[in-house]
């Protein structure tokens, strides 16, 4: 692809959801990004002017702009997901493992997983509930007592620190669409969407971080490396927003299906930069692109890292809302994506350069 | 000076929400310094003097946030839920007060319950005076404050935010009284410490300092059946040895104490089992800064009304003075 055949304006398509369903079907838990990396490098390398993958694995890439004055603006996506790692062989095609990241102990007996590079199929036994007893099925399943059982033939291929993960390919579900490793594939799709329609007016400094499932690790390096006046994280927050069993008002939904792009306010790892929630929320309302404000409380993104680098990074995130989150497959809207594009680029769009950095008095 | 302290108590600015709180410290100290500038993360760092030979580049670092509430929901009855920015205890909500920054009032109510049961936070609400979702004056993401207003009770103040309203005090006072110092001073008025030091790390950064000092509240042992601890309000300030997050550098608490002793000051020293200081965050700035904390004693901590000693407030400025006005060598 030449420069000139691109479209002015970045945009959800039949392509980007493709792309989608090729990098979530990729594995990439944290710590073992290659895979992901590979592909996020071959679609960047042609579109930027620098690239290069720093010591702990992220891919820190920069697009120049045009004129006077531009801002240096970091966005970030995370390549990693939450999954596995091989711990112990156990002879005859079965693995001991642990989680990486937070994969909630209670989903994991009896799902499908891949190993390793190569994707060897497994499954993550469970006794069948003809041998157990009504006490044991009260218990809750503790992860030593669980195996990886690949078979014997594909034993010799697992070894101790192969990385697993949930074995869930892409489905299109009429306006939603379902694949395990949403958070944050979707923000990666975005970033790279982004990174190859960059607007003009600022200098788009991307990282595709490493390791933020296991404690924002990547993006704290690459912030300190391309030390930008700004930084805007793309991530997916879980979406909570079912009806409650009860028919009570549901008040901790987190976020919506639907409802437009996440901006967050606050996290525990974050008070966003009210003047970039301003700005969002302005740009959203003038552009006439639905959003929602995440419900401020736990959890955290990239931005936690970022915003304390150096001597400070004015952050934001924001988030396409996901249901169901570090589990074997969420489901988000295809509307919600596009609109998450739509509020991102335009937000690039009326950004300048003044007062970020520092405010002289 | 207590009418210093009741202006920046009286003005809200929990963390994140700083701009307050802000132009109040920046009309007062603009006068009295050399360089004013805001950092991108809003601390406002004020320089006064230049590091002579023997001088250090020192700063000093008083937090303006507070802790606060932020709204997750408002419900079809417009009742606004929330959540909390720092280390706000539950006990001490119900029935009170709190301003929404963008102006509203709004009183904290509990789910009822039969029996008496230490609430949690997702039990309670904000009531606006509102009807319904659509007319409360708040939407999820606001920011609120405690309200109270300030009391003078002679040696004792009163007030929501003296942690660390009077830090802040402590350090614009400080610069008022100064005649001279060898130092380049950097005076931190710092963001976001009541949610992880959060400003004052990347001030640090900034400023890359040699010597760090962190003026906060800290915690006493002098009320009935109080927590075991050495500090007690009127008995100066004190200097801390230790906290949860941080062991000071010996030589700043050796330091610290001389001064005192030379100057005929009263001090404490204080050894606080829980919570950090801005301190914490200086000291693990870039490759390591040698720091200490002068902390004046403040009960009831994070309620909305904390109570010092004003003798201890004005010792605290003397020593501060004494402190600045002379070459510092750790020991």
């Amino acid at each position: 692809m030449t420069p000139t055949n691109l479209p002015k304006n970045p945009k959800i398509g039949a392509a980007q959801i493709r792309l989608l369903e090729r990098l979530t079907n990729a594995c990439s838990v944290s710590g073992d990004e290659g895979e992901l990396r590979s592909i996020v490098l071959e679609l960047v390398r042609p579109a930027v002017d620098e690239v290069r993958v720093d010591a702990l694995g992220n891919v820190l890439a920069t697009k120049r702009g045009q004129g006077e004055g531009r801002p240096k603006v970091l966005l970030v996506a995370h390549m990693d997901e939450v999954g596995f790692i091989i711990t112990h062989d156990d002879n005859e095609g079965f693995f001991r493992f642990e989680t990486v990241g937070g994969a909630d102990v209670r989903y994991l007996a009896g799902k499908p997983v891949w190993v390793g590079k190569e994707h060897i199929p497994g499954i993550i036994g469970s006794k069948p509930i003809h041998l157990t007893t009504w006490e044991e099925r009260r218990q809750p399943i503790s992860v030593d007592s669980l195996r990886i059982d690949v078979g014997p033939g594909n034993g010799s291929k697992v070894k101790p620190g192969d990385r697993a993960t949930f074995a869930t390919s892409f489905t299109r579900l009429g306006p939603s669409l379902r694949a395990k490793a949403l958070d944050d594939r979707l923000g990666v799709a975005t970033l790279l969407e982004l990174v190859t329609h960059a607007p003009q007016n600022i200098d788009l400094l991307a990282a595709f971080t490493v390791q933020e499932e296991v404690g924002l690790r990547g993006a704290g390096v690459a912030a300190y490396a391309l030390d930008p006046d700004l930084a805007i994280v793309l991530d997916s927050t879980p979406a909570h927003d079912l009806p409650s069993w009860d028919g009570s008002e549901n008040t901790r939904y987190d976020a919506r299906l639907g409802a437009g792009p996440a901006i967050y306010v606050a996290d525990r790892a974050t008070l966003s930069d009210p003047r970039l929630v301003r700005h969002l929320v302005e740009t959203a309302e003038k552009a006439g692109i639905p959003y929602q404000i995440r419900q401020p409380g736990g959890g955290g993104t990239d931005a936690g890292a970022v915003h304390r680098q150096r001597a400070g990074i004015p952050s934001v995130s924001v988030s396409v809302p996901a249901r169901y989150n570090h589990t074997p497959a969420a489901i988000c809207r295809l509307s919600d994506w596009k609109n998450t594009l739509a509020l991102v680029y335009a937000a690039l769009l009326g950004l300048d350069g003044k007062g970020w950095k520092v405010e002289g008095v | 000076m207590k009418e210093l302290i009741r202006t920046l108590v009286e003005t809200h600015g929990p963390s994140g929400y700083e701009s307050k709180l802000r132009e109040l410290v920046r009309a007062e100290i603009e006068p009295l310094v050399d360089e004013l500038r805001v950092d991108a993360l809003g601390n406002l760092i004020a320089r006064k003097g230049q590091a002579s030979p023997e001088g250090k580049q020192v700063m000093l670092s008083a937090h303006m946030d507070e802790i606060g509430l932020i709204v997750t929901h408002v419900d079809e009855n417009g009742f606004a839920r929330f959540t909390t920015l720092g280390g706000v205890r539950a006990q001490n909500l119900p029935g009170g007060r709190v301003r929404f920054m963008r102006g509203p009032m709004g009183v904290i109510g509990v789910q009822y319950h039969s029996e008496p049961y230490a609430s949690s936070f997702e039990e309670m609400f904000i009531d606006l005076g509102a009807k319904t979702r659509k007319d409360c004056p708040v939407q999820v993401g606001d920011v609120a404050a405690f309200d109270r207003p300030f009391t003078n009770m002679g040696e004792r103040l009163v007030a929501k935010s003296m942690d660390d309203r009077i830090g802040v005090a402590v350090l614009v006072e400080t610069l008022r009284q100064l005649q001279s110092t060898p130092h380049a001073l950097y005076f931190v008025f710092s963001v976001q410490e009541e949610v992880g030091l959060r400003g004052a790390r990347t001030a640090a950064f900034g400023i890359d300092p040699d010597l760090g000092l962190a003026v906060d509240v800290t915690g006493t042992g002098d009320t009935p059946k109080g927590v075991k601890m050495e500090v007690g309000l009127g008995k100066g300030p004190a200097v801390k040895v230790r906290d949860g997050g941080m062991l000071t550098d010996p030589r700043v608490v050796d330091w610290m104490v001389r001064t005192a002793q030379k100057a005929r000051l009263p001090y404490q020293l204080e050894i606080l089992e829980y919570g950090s200081t801005d301190a914490r965050a200086i000291q693990v700035s870039r490759a390591g800064v040698p720091v200490g904390c002068l902390s004046i004693p403040c009960r009831y901590i994070h309620s909305p009304s904390e109570m010092v000693d004003f003798g201890d407030v004005q010792n605290a400025v003397r020593l501060m003075v004494a402190l600045l006005s002379e070459p510092v060598t750790l020991g």
